[in-house]
């Protein structure tokens, strides 16, 4: 008996112990999160930079030396990788489960497709969407996989009309054109008063969504999960695209580097207009003939039939899953910092890149930025893409329909029925054709 | 029947179990040294070859992909914890399916791109035959500088494919490049070089030339070095001209040097993935892909496709072997030991 009550007395007291002990701990940990001492948090963190790094680096770097003003024991290791290499260098390195980088700066389609492999840290719970509701919808929903969100939107875009206001001026067109109807009277106009061309259409798939979009086309539908890229909407589109070379308004596009060759055309004042993104506005504003940001014009895309909207691009801040949990308080930090309202507003006055927070765009550096102001339409009248993890896969089939249809003078419908083929085949083979 | 069959049945097996071991225990005995000298080659063999190749020819027979190869996908949540769920299509044996979508053309160009292989190698390999030759023809007489030609003409070599690639690549560029402003300076219209397939097909075979031909004029050079300065002089004392002593006298001598590289030059430019794939990108269209270049894009972009790039992997070797296959019973047919 006694043993007994000793045995109960001796177990009472270390459970009470023990839920004191846990009751403690969840209070300490309830006060110590906002008085966390950043210098206390020693960490070192990779970040793999898909940005330009001629371009962009420096102000990334600029960002992250005032980071390391209030965490000056978090190093980060900013590696600048390629874009074009990153998505399979990152899967590589993340299979592996070794050498991928704590935090990467990943294109919006990628983020379900690392997601679906389990590459990714789940960021439900934590402080970076403890404001989600001050995100952009369309980017953030980028970071959403079944469920559950993988990242947390670096800057958006959205493609958009760029134009050389001294040639347009020059041919005598006050307003950038507002459909594709007016874009060829315009082109048309510039190649007659000027030395320049009127336009340049870069024969890819990316690029041709604004004509498809424009018809009311896509390229599936996600919900019913259906392929409808080759919808006679689309085929419209497309006919609009290729009567605009066919008739001589817009320079005939080469097939290989095409949009290499916009970009120099475009900076040395040889052609007037392009369809392009705000990425692209540091390299304009410095290229040495061009006349800097003062002669560039941003407006939205031209609108179809149905509607004017461009695909919503951009990139977000995803956390590798094999990145040790300790080292899991630093990571947050960084990222939070790296996607504050302050440090997308920084961004947006040294790079004209787009914020995705609504409350950055109250600040009077994007406020009075006169690039960020002009996308602002652009990047609202922005359409979301299917965001599931084939999402990366649908461009290398609608990259040939565009050479096909631009340059080689095929039929629209018929190279997107080879697509949808192609879709179903290769993609997305559980959807219904 | 069956008594009579089961009677003598019994005692065969023992006799054949015991006399085995006993040769076979002779023949270690006697010969042991023998499997020990070449058991390191047999292990780095297996380990480098026919592990990979079997596992690949495995691999080439299951739907394995990059999202169905984990037995369960596990999601780390940012608070901590980690949730597992069973992958719902784990991947699975399909047999020859891969086979059939591909050969079919269900998935890919397969014919489209093996014709152009042929092409490519075909018209590479006989360039660089064919100025490999002359090159060293040229280079194997005294003459002034023949050292510094040699260096000069050996440097396309040196320089890494990639560079050479893309320095190719921009002087065919439609707009910027040298090629279009010598035509157009020579009042020739300018080619749109990648808008079509032939011309594009060109722009790569043109690139791998340039960067092909010091290998074969190497190794010509250094045949011709071995065939003995007699034969000539008899030849030139008989009266025999240039030509005649090109043909009766270099080539012959010239012929195992040349079947071997001609055979290696085919394999190598058959197999030649970055000088498509940087110069002409597969454009226009992917006209211009051969086999490596849209393995690789059929299997390596998006999700990757490992058992779709095994399959090619697997077909691209038996179209090798094939052709080893007919190569050596051709050379045999010559009296060539190989």
């Amino acid at each position: 008996m006694r043993r007994t009550a000793r045995g109960i007395a001796v177990l009472a007291s270390a459970t009470l112990a023990l839920s004191v002990a846990a009751c403690g701990g969840e209070e300490k940990a309830a006060e110590e999160q906002p008085a966390v001492d950043p210098a206390s948090l020693t960490a070192e963190l990779t970040w793999w930079d898909t940005s330009d790094p001629k371009n962009e680096g420096p102000a990334f770097q600029e960002l992250i030396a005032k980071f390391n003003q209030t965490y000056p024991n978090v190093k980060i290791n900013h590696q600048s990788v390629p874009f074009g290499e990153a998505q399979n260098k990152f899967k590589t390195a993340a299979q592996a489960k070794t050498g991928a980088p704590d935090i990467l700066r990943a294109e919006v389609a990628w983020v379900p497709e690392f997601a679906s492999l389990g590459h990714l840290y789940a960021l439900d719970g934590s402080e970076l969407l403890a404001d989600e509701s001050d995100f952009l919808e369309t980017p953030l929903a980028s970071n959403k996989y079944d469920g559950k969100t993988y990242g947390v939107p670096q800057v958006t875009d959205s493609l958009a009309l760029m134009y050389n206001k001294e040639l347009l001026s020059q041919a005598g067109i006050s307003a950038p054109p507002k459909t594709w109807a007016e874009l060829k009277t315009a082109a048309q106009t510039i190649k007659e008063k000027t030395d320049a061309e009127g336009v340049y259409l870069n024969p890819a798939g990316y690029f041709l969504l604004p004509f498809m979009y424009g018809e009311g086309g896509d390229l599936v539908d996600a919900a019913n999960k259906k392929i409808v890229i080759n919808s006679e909407q689309n085929a419209a589109g497309l006919a609009i695209a290729k009567d605009l070379i066919d008739s001589g308004a817009a320079a005939k596009p080469s097939a290989n580097d095409a949009y290499g060759t916009m970009m120099t055309l475009f900076k040395e004042k040889k052609v007037a207009m392009i369809i392009n993104g705000p990425w692209e506005v540091n390299n304009v504003k410095q290229a040495p003939d061009f006349g800097g940001l003062e002669n560039l014009g941003i407006a939205p895309v031209p609108g179809g039939s149905v509607k004017a909207g461009g695909p919503v691009g951009g990139h977000n801040y995803v956390i590798w899953s094999g990145m040790p949990q300790e080292k899991v308080d630093a990571a947050v930090a960084f990222v939070k910092f790296m996607s504050s309202a302050e440090s997308q507003a920084f961004l947006s006055e040294k790079l004209g890149l787009l914020p995705t927070r609504t409350s950055a765009y109250d600040l009077d550096a994007v406020k009075n930025n006169a690039t960020v102001a002009a996308f602002q339409p652009v990047v609202e009248a922005g359409v979301g893409r299917p965001w599931i993890p084939e999402a990366g896969q649908f461009f290398g089939p609608l990259d040939q329909m565009a050479t096909e249809v631009l340059i080689q003078n095929k039929d629209p419908k018929a190279a997107l029925d080879t697509v949808a083929k192609k879709y179903k085949a290769e993609v997305v083979p559980s959807y219904e054709n | 029947m069956t008594t009579v069959t089961a009677d003598p049945a019994p005692p065969t097996p023992p006799s054949g179990r015991s006399a085995r071991p006993s040769r076979l225990r002779r023949s270690w005995e006697k010969h042991w040294y023998a499997w020990a000298m070449v058991l390191p080659v047999v292990i780095v063999l297996a380990v480098l070859i026919f592990y990979p190749l079997v596992r690949g020819i495995w691999i080439s027979l299951t739907n394995l992909t990059e999202a169905n190869q984990a037995a369960e996908i596990c999601t780390r949540s940012i608070t901590g914890g980690e949730v597992c769920a069973e992958n719902p299509n784990k991947w699975e044996f399909i047999g020859l399916d891969n086979y059939v979508n591909v050969l079919s053309g269900n998935v890919g160009d397969f014919w489209q791109w093996t014709a152009i292989t042929l092409i490519w190698t075909l018209g590479c390999v006989v360039f660089h035959y064919g100025l490999g030759l002359g090159l060293a023809v040229m280079l194997n007489r005294p003459m002034w500088g023949r050292g510094l030609y040699r260096v000069l003409l050996v440097l396309p070599w040196a320089v890494p494919a990639f560079v050479s690639a893309f320095a190719w690549k921009f002087i065919f560029n439609e707009r910027f490049g040298l090629a279009n402003s010598l035509l157009t300076s020579l009042g020739i219209d300018p080619v749109d070089w990648f808008a079509n397939q032939w011309t594009s097909l060109f722009t790569a075979i043109v690139t791998n030339i340039w960067l092909g031909v010091p290998f074969m004029m190497v190794a010509l050079l250094g045949g011709m070095q071995t065939i003995p300065g007699e034969l000539y002089e008899a030849a030139e004392i008989d009266g025999a001209s240039a030509w005649q002593r090109f043909r009766n006298i270099t080539l012959p001598g010239l012929r195992p040097v040349s079947m071997t590289v001609i055979l290696l030059g085919t394999i190598w430019t058959f197999n030649m993935f970055p000088i498509i794939f940087l110069v002409t990108e597969g454009q226009p269209a992917g006209e211009t892909e051969i086999l490596v270049t849209g393995a690789f894009r059929a299997a390596f972009e998006g999700i990757r496709n490992y058992s779709l790039a095994s399959t090619y992997g697997v077909l691209i070797l038996s179209i090798l072997l094939v052709f080893s296959m007919f190569y050596r019973r051709a050379l045999r047919k010559q009296g060539e030991v190989w």
